[in-house]
């Protein structure tokens, strides 16, 4: 045998510390969305907001105030100046607000400015990108249209997969498809219409007594949420990239859901007198059971997204820094939010639940 | 199983041959070296924000194209109707995309009417109403197909248009594709003048009949001596293996005419099947190219578009009826395109540019070093760590993920899918999630042993009962990556690619590949009792 991290007998009692789990996500929770409602909305990029980046390099570090006063006096919109990867890179993004500046006149422009600011400092632009006000909207209602869709089609497919319910997925689908055809009619714009599509997914698995499908939702909407909750308190950029991250951290975060589910449904199948006595008891010995893998693979991933993080290069930092957020919080709510929901929900095992403070045996 | 296990492992060998064949032509080492002339072609193309270049997104004004169109049909109808002795006055186009215009007499409503079915059967009557002095006022649109026709040719042509400026201007390997809503996406690899580009995309076709000066001597014009009012242009001519060279011709410097009065080109067969480009005027159009034929019988014209010229066809006759046909040594596909390029001509419909993106190749070039860099060494953490942590099973894992990540390149080489930066981070991303698949069933093998099971046991059930669970896992990250795939634009589509990808990959080296070593190893003689994992 190799090494083992978790001893084979290992029995932490996960589901008693749900509440001091809710409560810690509902914090983060309520900063990242208190954020997000006091600044009225992510901060978009330019891929959703519209406008202009460039980005410039300089062979030797320049005098970032004189840079900055000196691009300020060019009098371009909404501009902005910030370092722009390592410091040793040397490089810096502006940005502007305006996407109606022709390219070659905003190029000249910068150029004559820094040239005037900074003549000993040599610069070339590597990267000028313009996205227009309409692609940045349908690029913004693309995106958004992207995550509930992933969201809805998971939800089926584990309602369907996991407690052989297609069925009743599909009266979910029919009847979240109504809800958006209705709300559509009454013309309530894209964002609400999203926050409405996962509010009555979520109602729909509750009535419907969808539980895997309900927990494994509700951990998505919960890591994504934090993600872009983070995001939104470290005052980072939200472009299409950050999207591609999000979507990555829903499969991640759904695949180590999953493979907890997995056990608990067949320790169920194997244990159904057991099951019905003491769910609480079946969860617990479930996330055990899984939880080497869960460690050894959030590890093996974190250990690749942190090489991506440090060594990816400005590009791509964001991009890995929303990959780290995600695991941690997608291995985390495998555990402390999907699993819970399946006890909590369930009224059938609701009344016997076991006290906290019971010591566990049995796994 | 065991039966099996010759078939499984010549099915895994053949698998990693495909990859490896697949994959090599993409490492620049290999294809420099004699190798390369038995390879396939195919490669991993890199997107641009790692080799640099311009990425655009243009929007086809059709708004505009259709309010010209129209225009062009009131004017149409009153030259027609005219003709049958029908007076229709002040053709005009209305907000909404409709044309009105004024019958002098309301008592020719019939005939105008008749007209209208016959010769303008794609446009509908809107409304018709009597005004003073017993004029009739018409207001008339398109039907939805003629006009959904028409956005559409519109942006053909404008497609068509943008392709032809960029061959001239000569980048290798554009990428120009039709979006939707009207929108064009043009992708210039390797190209450092933005501005340059953008301008000539810009520009819009110009179409001009020009008469040939023959007498002109041709040597003297290479010089720079030219009759006055002439100038040099070239023709191009394809030879027979499909190249083009250049023949110069002396040609007068003001138009006969411009391609502003074609309402419509096509292709059409001559009776020995030869392909030629028909065009059709409108009524001030066709006057002044019958007045132009007419008067120059005998002499050559040159068709030029945007200063080249593309054919000198000698006028052997009057050409009346606002009709003409270019011949010349079409493919039927070149006479398509040059009708394709005179109607871009005849309808111009501005183009805007919506999204620009210009990545320096020397960022480009960082951006992949970086990304290179960070991919080999979160490789080589886990490929350390899986041994140290697993023993021989981790060995074996690390076996199946180099695999794992040859059949990935292979399958972006074989499929011509691009690499992108975010395509690297999903590479990435799937070595962290390929080992899971990996992790999953180790663990369960260990599980089995802890029970008591012997190894071979041990091995079947562990693979038995993990199968489905990583079944599971991997159908929903499918699902979530055909999403990003469906919605997603550039480089997070090539995330998607390569995470789909991914997956199929980990799961056919993780289910499949490395139970044939297991088993490989679990069936010796004698079998081994104990299993390092």
């Amino acid at each position: 045998m190799g090494l083992s991290i978790i001893k084979p007998d290992t029995r932490i009692n996960f589901i008693g510390y749900r509440k001091v789990a809710f409560v810690l996500s509902a914090v983060i929770l309520f900063l990242g969305v208190g954020s997000l409602l006091i600044k009225g909305g992510p901060s978009y990029g330019i891929d959703f907001s519209g406008g202009q980046i460039v980005q410039i390099k300089f062979d030797s570090q320049p005098e970032f105030s004189v840079l900055k006063d000196g691009l300020e006096e060019t009098g371009l919109p909404g501009l902005t100046v910030q370092r722009f990867g390592q410091d040793a890179d040397n490089e810096y993004l502006l940005r502007i607000s305006a996407s109606e500046i022709p390219s070659d006149t905003l190029r000249d422009t910068i150029n004559s400015a820094i040239g005037a600011a900074l003549p000993q400092a040599n610069h070339h632009i590597q990267r000028l990108e313009m996205v227009g006000p309409k692609v940045g909207a349908d690029l913004r209602a693309k995106a958004l249209e992207a995550l509930f869709y992933a969201v809805l089609l998971i939800a089926i497919y584990i309602s369907g997969r996991f407690e052989q319910r297609w069925f009743a997925s599909a009266v979910m689908a029919g009847g979240l498809a109504l809800g958006i055809y209705l709300l559509k009619l009454i013309g309530v714009p894209l964002g609400g219409l999203i926050l409405a599509a996962l509010a009555i997914t979520v109602g729909l698995c509750w009535k419907l007594k969808l539980n895997y499908a309900l927990g494994a939702v509700t951990a998505l909407i919960h890591d994504v949420t934090i993600t872009v909750g983070v995001f939104s308190l470290l005052n980072k950029e939200f472009d299409l990239t950050i999207v591609a991250a999000l979507l990555t951290i829903i499969g991640y975060s759904l695949n180590d859901t999953i493979i907890v589910f997995d056990r608990i449904r067949e320790n169920i199948r194997g244990k159904a007198k057991q099951a019905k006595r003491d769910f609480a008891a079946l969860l617990n010995g479930s996330i055990n059971q899984t939880l080497s893998r869960t460690l050894l693979t959030s590890g093996t991933t974190l250990l690749v997204v942190l090489c991506l993080y440090l060594f990816g290069g400005g590009v791509i930092h964001d991009f890995a820094f929303a990959l780290l957020i995600g695991v941690l919080v997608g291995t985390y709510s495998s555990v402390f939010v999907a699993a819970p929901i399946l006890l909590g929900f369930d009224p059938a095992t609701l009344q016997r639940e076991p006290k906290e403070e019971q010591p566990e045996e049995n796994a | 199983m065991k039966g099996t296990l010759g078939l499984r492992i010549g099915l895994s060998l053949l698998v990693a041959l495909l990859g490896l064949w697949f994959m090599l032509p993409s490492i620049p080492m290999v294809r420099d070296s004699a190798l390369d002339s038995v390879l396939p072609d195919k490669q991993i193309n890199l997107g641009l924000d790692l080799k640099g270049g311009i990425h655009l997104t243009l929007g086809v004004d059709t708004d505009t194209a259709l309010q010209n169109q129209l225009g062009q049909i009131g004017r149409d109808i009153r030259q027609v109707a005219r003709e049958e002795k029908v007076l229709v006055l002040k053709p005009r186009v209305l907000e909404g995309q409709r044309l009105a215009f004024t019958l002098l007499k309301n008592e020719q409503r019939e005939e105008l009417d008749a007209l209208l079915t016959d010769e303008f059967s794609r446009m509908r009557v809107e409304n018709r109403q009597d005004v003073d002095d017993g004029k009739m006022e018409y207001v008339l649109t398109m039907s939805p197909e003629y006009r959904k026709e028409l956005t559409a040719m519109t942006v053909d042509q404008a497609l068509k248009t943008i392709r032809n400026r960029i061959d001239q201007f000569g980048v290798a390997e554009p990428d120009i594709r039709k979006q939707a809503d009207g929108r064009i996406q043009v992708q210039l690899p390797g190209l450092s003048e933005p501005e340059r580009a953008i301008n000539i995309i810009g520009q819009t076709a110009h179409l001009e009949f020009r008469l040939v000066n023959d007498e002109a001597d041709l040597e003297k014009a290479a010089q720079g001596i030219l009759p006055p009012g002439h100038e040099l242009l070239n023709m191009r001519i394809k030879n027979p293996d499909g190249t083009f060279m250049e023949r110069p011709l002396v040609v007068e410097k003001e138009a006969a005419m411009t391609g502003e009065h074609i309402t419509d080109a096509g292709t059409a067969f001559d009776r020995w099947n030869q392909p030629y480009v028909t065009l059709n005027f409108n009524a001030r159009g066709a006057r002044m190219f019958e007045r132009l034929t007419g008067e120059n019988v005998g002499r050559r014209m040159a068709i030029v578009l945007d200063g080249t010229i593309h054919s000198a066809p000698t006028i052997q006759d009057r050409i009346a009826g606002g009709r003409a046909s270019i011949t010349g040594n079409f493919s039927v596909e070149e006479a398509h395109d040059l009708a394709l390029v005179l109607r871009a001509g005849s309808l111009p419909a501005p183009v805007n540019v919506l999204e620009q993106r210009t990545v320096g190749p020397s960022l480009g070039q960082e951006s992949i070093e970086k990304g290179v860099q960070s991919a080999l060494l979160g490789f080589a953490l886990v490929f350390v760590f899986m041994i140290i942590y697993y023993g021989f099973a981790g060995l074996v894992a690390d076996i199946v993920l180099v695999l794992n990540i040859m059949l990935i390149m292979a399958g972006l080489a074989a499929f011509g899918a691009t690499l992108t930066l975010p395509g690297i981070a999903g590479i990435i991303l799937t070595i962290g999630m390929a080992v899971d698949a990996n992790v999953i069933i180790f663990e369960r093998i260990r599980e089995e042993i802890r029970r008591g099971l012997s190894p071979r046991a041990a091995i079947h059930e562990g693979y038995g009962k993990a199968t489905l669970t990583i079944l599971d896992a991997n159908v929903t990250t499918i699902i979530a990556a055909l999403i990003l795939y469906e919605f997603g634009t550039g480089p997070i589509r090539g995330f998607a690619v390569t995470l789909s990808l991914g997956i199929l990959a980990s799961m056919f080296t993780a289910i499949f590949v490395s139970r044939v070593l297991f088993d490989l190893y679990a069936n010796r003689t004698p079998a081994p009792q104990k299993l390092s994992i």
